[in-house]
């Protein structure tokens, strides 16, 4: 018999996201700020002169399904990260490992608040890159549920980060070393067709060239690979992150002594 | 008297080697206060820990409520609280915040006049909007108290309540968790404050180095182990105990200048036999110009019961 208490949910779910109001200068603010920087240079400064690569596609508009996932990407898997490492270290998981909420409930917590954030996140970073470059959605229920998807994955990504971390450092390294340097060189500025061999090869090995593909797919209708692929890869990683999670639950691994 | 939690067999070995629970058995009567008294390590946060869920034991069995906590944890979780040693807590929460997170998480719906209860209780009401970091040390222990009944357990663990507080405050807790007894609830402390024991606890386990040495009720420990001591001045030196006083158990002290009376069992017999020895010594003609006595306390008889291999009880 499957247990859910979704009031127990519910209460992780909005702690989390008055945790993020709280600190809304840190998780919103200063990546809408990056993000727009990119835009300001890529996008309406330097994007006239640039070729996408993509057929019918400005270069200015072909860079914001790239740049909305490097913010997506880096912040889920941040505030997955502390949103479990917070009460670790200041020691009130205590109250989530006395109280009766299980696997399910956690997650659906703490994930679904951090999937939340990079929701808005997302939202407000497409209404302010109207002002700088012009673009259309051709899918926008793809996008939406893409970026879910996604959001939820590198989230649940965190969220094991953030169990596996022993220090603040180690929660920052993963997002700053992997996942912010990975998602630039997955074809956020480019298209990976544009590249010489090998390092066209070498580019497909990395995983975030699919999500952004997907993402820019949802968008444009078109893309390097065909967005079963990206989906695929989205999925495939959010399975691997469940059957993680569940396992770190079931064994108590660095949440139970 | 109805058990309200039973540990049988429970061990409990960290990842470095360290045995911090060496099979523990106890059981905790339903509507008492019990006090775990123990030195650093023996094993007191552990065994509150594997309770609660904190901790994996190694084996044995919790049942609380009559139900086997491995099985039924969610359930049984419900009707227990904990308010942790540590002041761990989000503190930039505010109060009233923090203690209606509380209450959701363990699957309660909001309830404005039960929160406020339990806030007015604590006399945290006045500070309801306030951040926890704002508070006092003796505040901040009482939140994580609110928090912890926010749920309305009916088995409280309170794992050194008092630590860090002044006095004043201290009593203050004292009151507040008889108050909490009156109403019903459980009490499972430790402290590392005898006289709190002493104060307030129905029934004093000891708990050393994973194994539980002696469960008593707190006066009958007090009556077995405790002793009166009383130092009578005397008028002039003796050479030797007065025959008329012979049947008591005194000795000569401070080169005959002094009559010890050692004896009692730490619930008034003692100061009984003190008066009948100080009749006697009247009676015998035996001067003394000022007489000393003292009980000796539950941290003496902690003290003794630790030192001595021989002081092994069982468990209640």
């Amino acid at each position: 018999m499957i247990h859910f208490n979704a009031r127990s949910a519910w209460s992780i779910y909005l702690h989390e996201l008055d945790r993020a109001r709280r600190t809304a200068l840190q998780s919103i603010v200063a990546p809408l700020l990056s993000t727009m920087l990119y835009f300001v240079v890529f996008g309406a400064a330097v994007g006239s002169r640039m070729n996408s690569g993509l057929d019918g596609v400005d270069y200015g508009a072909f860079i914001v399904p790239g740049l909305l996932m490097l913010t997506l990407l880096s912040e889920s898997t941040s505030n997955g990260a502390f949103g479990i490492y917070m009460p670790r270290f200041t020691g009130a998981i205590y109250e989530l490992l006395s109280a009766p909420v299980g696997f399910g409930e956690t997650l659906a917590g703490f994930v679904g608040a951090a999937a939340t954030k990079s929701l808005v996140l997302a939202a407000i970073i497409m209404g302010t890159a109207r002002f700088f470059v012009d673009y259309q959605v051709v899918h926008p229920f793809f996008v939406l549920g893409f970026i879910l998807l996604v959001s939820s994955s590198f989230s649940l990504f965190g969220f094991i980060l953030g169990i596996w971390a022993k220090s603040f450092e180690q929660v920052g390294m993963v997002p700053a070393l992997f996942v912010m340097p990975l998602t630039f060189l997955g074809g956020t500025f480019y298209s990976v067709d544009v590249l010489p061999e090998p390092w066209r090869s070498i580019a497909l090995v990395n995983p975030m060239v699919y999500l952004v593909n997907g993402l820019r797919w949802c968008f444009y209708g078109k893309a390097d690979f065909p967005v079963i692929v990206s989906l695929a890869m989205a999925l495939g990683f959010l399975t691997i992150c469940v059957v993680i999670i569940a396992r770190i639950f079931a064994t108590g691994w660095r949440l139970r002594s | 008297m109805q058990n309200i939690l039973e540990i049988e067999g429970l061990t409990k070995t960290y990842a470095g080697g360290f045995t911090a629970l060496a099979g523990v058995d106890l059981a905790i009567r339903k509507g008492e206060i019990f006090a775990l008294l123990g030195p650093n390590g023996a094993g007191k946060t552990t065994l509150i820990g594997a309770v609660c869920g904190l901790v994996r034991p190694g084996s044995g069995t919790i049942r609380a409520f009559g139900e086997d906590m491995g099985r039924h944890w969610r359930t049984l979780r419900r009707r227990i609280g904990l308010v942790p040693q540590e002041l761990s807590t989000d503190m930039f929460e505010t109060v009233l915040a923090t203690v209606n997170y509380s209450r959701g998480l363990f699957g309660l719906a909001p309830d404005a006049a039960k929160v406020e209860d339990v806030l007015r209780a604590l006399s945290l009401w006045d500070k309801r909007h306030e951040s926890l970091r704002a508070l006092s040390g003796g505040m901040k222990r009482r939140v994580l108290i609110a928090k912890a009944l926010a749920h309305d357990p009916e088995l409280l663990f309170l794992d050194e309540p008092t630590a860090g507080v002044d006095v004043e405050l201290r009593r203050d807790m004292w009151r507040q968790i008889a108050a909490l007894r009156d109403r019903g609830t459980t009490i499972i402390l430790t402290t590392h404050y005898i006289e709190e024991a002493e104060e307030m606890a129905d029934r004093v386990g000891i708990i050393q180095a994973g194994t539980i040495r002696v469960v008593e009720e707190t006066r009958t420990i007090m009556a077995h182990l405790g002793r009166t001591e009383a130092h009578f001045t005397l008028g002039y030196p003796l050479a030797e105990v007065p025959e008329a006083l012979a049947a008591f158990p005194v000795q000569l002290a401070e080169d005959g200048r002094e009559l010890v009376y050692r004896g009692g069992d730490g619930a008034g017999q003692g100061k009984a036999q003190v008066a009948a020895l100080a009749k006697a010594m009247v009676l015998a003609g035996v001067e003394f110009t000022a007489i000393n006595m003292r009980e000796s306390s539950l941290e003496e008889i902690f003290v003794t019961l630790l030192d001595s291999p021989a002081g092994q009880g069982e468990a209640a």
